[in-house]
């Protein structure tokens, strides 16, 4: 079957290849870079083939901290993807029913998704300072990145409870299971690829989060700070080396938090509901 | 994200009058389930965020010495400050060009790719792994993507490299990176994805059949598409709008890697005052800043009716 496209169809298909070569280029052009020779610089021509600067990585450097922000950023992404998961989910069983302040604490998740980072930053900074304590990546920066991934956690939530049909507890209910075993057994094997994504936000947003953990961070930096720091006064292509690192970091994270969803898809597919096959 | 809708999430449990005897008796005593459930996002709300906002309003009136950071007082001095020296117009009208051009920029990209996804394209896999291929750099580096510009840019950089090897330019050109266009170009390529997955949104919600109505009706495409498309994804393209402008306001990360210490803009210029841990002018700073944003998202907001979306 083979239907004519017509002229707009080739010309916006062509806008999306432009603009998907626009926002992968310059990261695949430092990839690229990273791999250069031990005599390569910072621009083209590539000079060169080699894993140096990424041996480079694993000596003292004579700039930054870059494995101890590293270990602090993994670090903080998993207590935030974790803190992000469970606050989200609970948020989202709340505001299935009406509570006192509900649109309240809504409006008030909402604001933070669009409340200038800078903002955030400055407040939190100005709060541990008047109270004397110090700042730090697993105290202040950590209230900070989860301002920034509860919205995006808390949202999704939302989403995902509105299109939840409440029959498949109602029958847990009624097949005598207990509150906590209906949230077990039932809802969170249900959602659960909507919880993946709540991970995978949660994770990747503070792990490259750099606005609101620039006055909150306290003495110890992030990875992202640090490279915000390297990169004023990088003359070797270390700096590409570390971007590609990180930037595989992610790609990682993204393409696990696929691969379960498709996973559990697929078991769904396979062994999922007989319901209703029987007759 | 797609935005949900609130009222389906009250809509009550459809049981029978007679087995329900006990819920209603639960529902007349006091339910503490929900406020446990949501004490702990209230928490951090209440601690890192209401309290800090409140808190930079209070402080904006502080005064402040070298060594101490924080002085309680109240004092207009921050404020007059603020609005006595010439650079902080200069760097508003700065701001709010690199906002309007990225603006006019984001929605226009934003809709025609979105318009592609949902109505040019037939096979539902190809518009999700289109939507997901724009996504994915969402998850990645801010600060990465932003350094990745720099050997294109830059004055030995691949673009100045391909100008003078054409023949277009006989000198490398300077502009291209650490300038007004080198922010601009970071933010489209940061912010794009923020307006195309509101308007998709917006535009798979769209009754084909309206569509439909107006192809027979003798509408062309373009026609469908400002006539029909647009109109109904004004929601989407006023979420998205919101997001790019409140983030293209208070940047200071792509003005700092791109703009190179040559441009400033209003986030740039708290953050550095918060480099020398001035708090009371920045505090000062950012209440202004604020009152900006809020002032353009009420204009949004009349515009369209988001709460409906919400």
């Amino acid at each position: 079957l083979r239907i004519r496209r017509p002229p707009i169809f080739w010309a916006l298909a062509a806008l999306l290849g432009v603009f998907i070569v626009f926002l992968y280029g310059p990261i695949a052009t430092i990839v690229l870079l990273s791999f250069q020779g031990p005599e390569g610089g910072l621009v083209f021509p590539m000079n060169g083939l080699s894993l140096h600067w990424f041996v480079q990585l694993f000596r003292p450097q004579p700039i930054g901290d870059i494995w101890g922000s590293f270990d602090r950023s993994i670090g903080l992404g998993l207590i935030v993807m974790v803190c992000t998961v469970l606050f989200s989910f609970l948020a989202g069983l709340a505001f299935r029913r009406r509570f006192v302040g509900s649109t309240a604490l809504l409006y008030l998740v909402v604001a933070s998704l669009v409340m200038p980072s800078v903002v955030v930053s400055l407040g939190i900074g100005a709060l541990f300072e008047m109270l004397g304590i110090e700042r730090a990546w697993y105290s202040s920066a950590l209230g900070a990145h989860l301002t920034w991934t509860l919205p995006f956690g808390v949202l999704i939530m939302f989403a995902v409870f509105n299109r939840f049909d409440p029959s498949y507890e109602e029958s847990a209910r009624d097949l005598g299971a207990r509150g906590g075993q209906t949230v077990r057994h039932v809802v969170v094997p249900i959602i659960l690829p909507s919880l993946v994504g709540v991970a995978l936000f949660g994770f990747t947003l503070s792990y490259d989060e750099i606005a609101r953990t620039s006055q909150s961070v306290g003495a110890l930096n992030t990875l992202p700070l640090e490279l915000e720091a390297m990169q004023t006064n990088a003359t070797t292509p270390v700096i590409y080396a570390l971007g590609a690192l990180t930037t595989a970091v992610s790609l990682v994270v993204i393409g696990a938090s696929l691969a379960a969803v498709l996973l559990v898809r697929r078991r769904r597919a396979r062994f999922g509901s007989d319901a209703g096959q029987a007759a | 994200v797609s935005v949900p809708n609130a009222a389906r999430s009250a809509a009550p449990s459809t049981r029978p009058r007679n087995l329900a005897w006990r819920d209603r008796l639960k529902r007349r005593l006091p339910t503490i389930g929900p406020y446990l459930q949501a004490l702990p996002l209230a928490a951090v709300f209440f601690v890192f965020f209401a309290v800090p906002i409140a808190l930079v309003v209070v402080v904006s009136f502080f005064g402040y010495e070298t060594y101490r950071l924080l002085i309680p007082a109240f004092t207009l001095d921050n404020y007059r400050e603020v609005f006595s020296e010439e650079v902080t117009y200069r760097t508003y009208v700065i701001t709010i060009e690199f906002c309007a051009v990225t603006w006019v920029i984001t929605v226009t990209l934003g809709f025609l790719i979105a318009y592609f996804l949902v109505f040019q394209l037939r096979s539902r896999t190809t518009q999700m792994v289109l939507l997901l291929v724009c996504s994915i750099p969402f998850w990645t580096s801010i600060v990465i993507r932003m350094i990745a510009w720099i050997p294109l840019l830059g004055r030995n950089g691949l673009v100045n490299r391909l100008l003078l090897g054409l023949g277009v330019v006989d000198a490398p050109q300077e502009w291209l990176l650490y300038s007004g266009f080198a922010v601009v170009l970071g933010y489209v390529h940061l912010y794009t994805l923020t307006m195309i997955v509101p308007i998709f949104n917006s535009m798979v919600r769209i009754d084909r059949s309206l569509i439909e109505a107006a192809v027979d009706a003798g509408a062309g495409t373009w026609q469908v598409m400002t006539n029909v498309v647009l109109p109904l994804s004004k929601t989407g393209i006023a979420i998205g709008s919101i997001f790019v402008i409140a983030m293209v306001m208070g940047d200071f990360v792509t003005v700092d890697v791109l703009g190179g210490g040559q441009v400033a803009s209003v986030g740039k210029q708290i953050a550095t005052q918060l480099s020398y841990l001035q708090f009371p002018p920045a505090a000062a700073n950012a209440m202004v800043l604020l009152v900006a944003v809020v002032v353009m998202i009420a204009l949004l907001m009349r515009a369209v009716d988001i709460r409906r979306e919400l």
